[in-house]
């Protein structure tokens, strides 16, 4: 007769899941089973001071994902059935939405690729378990994403093809070899860029915009996934500090390595982030917060914090702060200034704000927004009214490392074009800043290879010479629905027509619902 | 300094100009119009002479811009990657020295943009 085992708790069965699932080889060489362990330099003397302070057991966390997951869909088919897409603010928020889809919900699933790839090569049982358990997370996360907001693309235009579009359209370029870019480093650096860079210092500044903006603006899909995903999200922030520390307790050889990736990554996660700077100012009806106010609380204070905190290990706060510090009261304008000019290549579209959200960002930016960027708008605004709706029909020059058109201007001086230009093996390189140059110096066998998709449209790889062509054909952006301008798009006829404010556009609907 | 790697990391660079089925890359920057947001990105014939660049690219480029009408591009002031250049109007890009993926800056004295905020 069976007896009945004594159960164990849970600090004994997270021991029993990690530590006793590592052993010491006896026939193969510890080397051989762990390749990709050293060759980044850092020094791992003694794996056993890994603490995972969460010490999750992989039946516990099934548990808790289901029961999660259960009241997601639900709220999920409840949303859809009670046409949730009527209720949000304004049609002009789902343009929010087709750059998540498009630029964030497909680095989740690279985040998960990388995290199963990494988790596969410490010798350290208890970052394999983390590593492994963040990969189905992210997993989760970048399905749940595409859940929420499937929905939407039953109603509105440009959330058609997300995927496909992550890895062919220009801007999303930005995002895609930001994530390439880690995924191509050892699992060290990887570690440091994603769980510790991304996650720990820059992920509120992703993720608070987007979830408190779903929340601002009626979108309750949304605003669920971010509640789902939040558990998720405090312990990968966890793990990003814990790595950080580990790594740096572990070997004084350690620190200048982890410094020079946290310059890295802090930069190329600022650039990155400036795509959100633009959707939180300028894509949300209601706004949450500027982007100058998010900078400053989850940056500067919260990273402030904790760079004070980092530095009994030798470590100074990243390189070139200084510049993205004051870049605050500038970069959300410069990109959507972008955007605007670039519609006829984008899946979604771009407007001139109203007259309450220009006085809105008067009041934000006082020492910015009137004397820079309100004339821009009031000249175009003109040229539209007129009938010129401006459009840029050249195309931008692209920064060798973080891909944004080099639009940035410099510190101090915002009238003044960032731009810096050097040879390498013969051949010149352009960048939007010092801080990228930097980057490309440090490994520049790395960005030669940059797929930038100014130039493979130029050597005629993206399925046409024209622009129209290429967003048809090589993009999937429908062209005359998905882009250019906002007003009197399809997108905005149809809200006017759910809101009831105009009935021309019924039949078109009718016939849309009926397909 | 060079890549950190497992084996020797070594690749052609993507933009080489003979991927360019025999046209070149140039960037032209216009300081105090940030109307266009960043420099131009230009594809040409190395042999089109300097003078006809300006006539059919970068004037419809930069056609929106209410300076452009007033430009005279051909006597202002240039600078050929960074270095002072005076640039032969009958010449080709190439005698003229601008090779793949160089970058004139071309700035239109008494021409700073609107609104006094270099747009
Ligand atoms: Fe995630
Ligand atoms: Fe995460
Ligand atoms: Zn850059």
């Amino acid at each position: 007769m069976a007896v009945k085992s004594k159960k164990l708790n849970l600090k004994d069965k997270y021991q029993y899941l990690t530590r006793d699932m590592a052993w010491e080889p006896t026939y193969q060489k510890k080397k051989d089973i762990f390749p990709d362990e050293d060759f980044e330099g850092i020094k791992i003397t003694d794996w056993s001071q890994w603490e995972d302070p969460f010490r999750l057991t992989m039946d516990a966390y099934w548990k808790y994902q289901a029961e999660k997951e259960k009241k997601l869909y639900a709220i999920f088919d409840a949303f859809a059935q009670n046409n949730g897409h009527q209720n949000i603010s304004d049609a002009r928020y789902v343009n929010a939405l087709k750059l998540f889809l498009t630029g964030v919900s497909p680095l989740e699933h690279a985040a998960f690729q990388g995290y199963a790839k990494v988790g596969r090569q410490f010798s350290g049982a208890g970052a394999r378990v983390a590593c492994q358990m963040q990969a189905i997370d992210e997993l989760r996360h970048s399905q749940t994403q595409q859940h929420a907001m499937s929905h939407y693309n039953k109603h509105f235009n440009g959330l058609h093809d997300a995927a496909y579009m992550h890895d062919r359209v220009w801007f999303l370029s930005v995002p895609k070899s930001f994530f390439d870019d880690a995924r191509s480093a050892g699992p060290f650096e990887f570690l440091t860029a994603i769980s510790f860079s991304f996650e720990y210092v820059l992920t509120n500044l992703l993720f608070v915009p987007f979830m408190s903006g779903a929340a601002y603006n009626g979108d309750m899909a949304t605003v669920t996934f971010g509640f789902s995903a939040q558990s998720d999200e405090a312990r990968h922030m966890t793990l990003g500090l814990e790595v950080i520390k580990f790594i740096l307790e572990q070997h004084e050889d350690n620190v200048p390595i982890v410094q020079r990736w946290i310059d890295k990554w802090f930069w190329r996660g600022f650039r990155l982030l400036s795509l959100v700077s633009m959707m939180m100012d300028y894509m949300l009806p209601n706004k949450v917060m500027s982007w100058s106010e998010a900078w400053e609380v989850y940056y500067e204070q919260n990273g402030g914090a904790l760079f004070k905190d980092l530095e009994r290990y030798g470590i100074r706060p990243p390189k070139y702060q200084d510049v993205a510090n004051d870049a605050k009261h500038h970069i959300s304008h410069q990109l959507w200034g972008t955007f605007y000019q670039y519609s006829q290549a984008t899946n979604f579209h771009t407007w001139i704000p109203g007259k309450d959200e220009m006085d809105w960002m008067s009041e934000k930016y006082p020492e910015t927004f009137d004397k820079y960027y309100r004339p821009r708008y009031e000249h175009w605004a003109k040229e539209h009214a007129e009938g010129r709706r401006f459009y840029n029909n050249t195309l931008p020059q692209l920064c060798q490392v973080c891909q944004v058109p080099t639009l940035f201007t410099e510190m101090g001086e915002p009238t003044k074009l960032s731009h810096r230009q050097m040879k390498y093996e013969g051949e010149r390189y352009h960048f939007c800043s010092e801080a990228c140059c930097d980057i490309f110096k440090h490994e520049p066998e790395k960005y030669v290879q940059a797929w930038l998709p100014v130039h493979q449209i130029y050597q005629g790889n993206c399925e046409g010479g024209d622009v129209e062509t290429v967003v048809q054909k090589y993009y999937h952006i429908n062209i005359g629905e998905d882009n250019f301008e906002y007003v009197g798009s399809p997108d905005h006829k149809r809200w006017l027509s759910i809101k009831g404010k105009s009935s021309d556009d019924k039949t078109e609907r009718a016939k849309r619902d009926a397909a | 300094m060079s890549v950190n790697a497992l084996y020797d990391y070594k690749f052609e660079p993507r933009d080489k100009v003979e991927n360019f089925n025999g046209m070149q890359l140039l960037y032209v920057l216009w300081p105090n119009h940030l109307m266009f947001c960043s420099p131009f990105a230009l594809l040409v014939k190395p042999d089109m002479t300097f003078g006809t660049m300006v006539e059919e690219i970068l004037k419809p480029a930069t056609a929106p811009h209410p300076d452009a009408a007033k430009a005279d591009f051909l006597g202002a002031q240039w600078l050929l990657n960074d270095e002072p250049f005076t640039p032969d109007v009958n010449a080709s890009l190439k005698d003229n020295g601008i090779d793949h993926k160089s970058m004139l800056t071309v700035t239109t004295p008494g021409l700073n943009g609107l609104a006094g905020a270099g747009f």
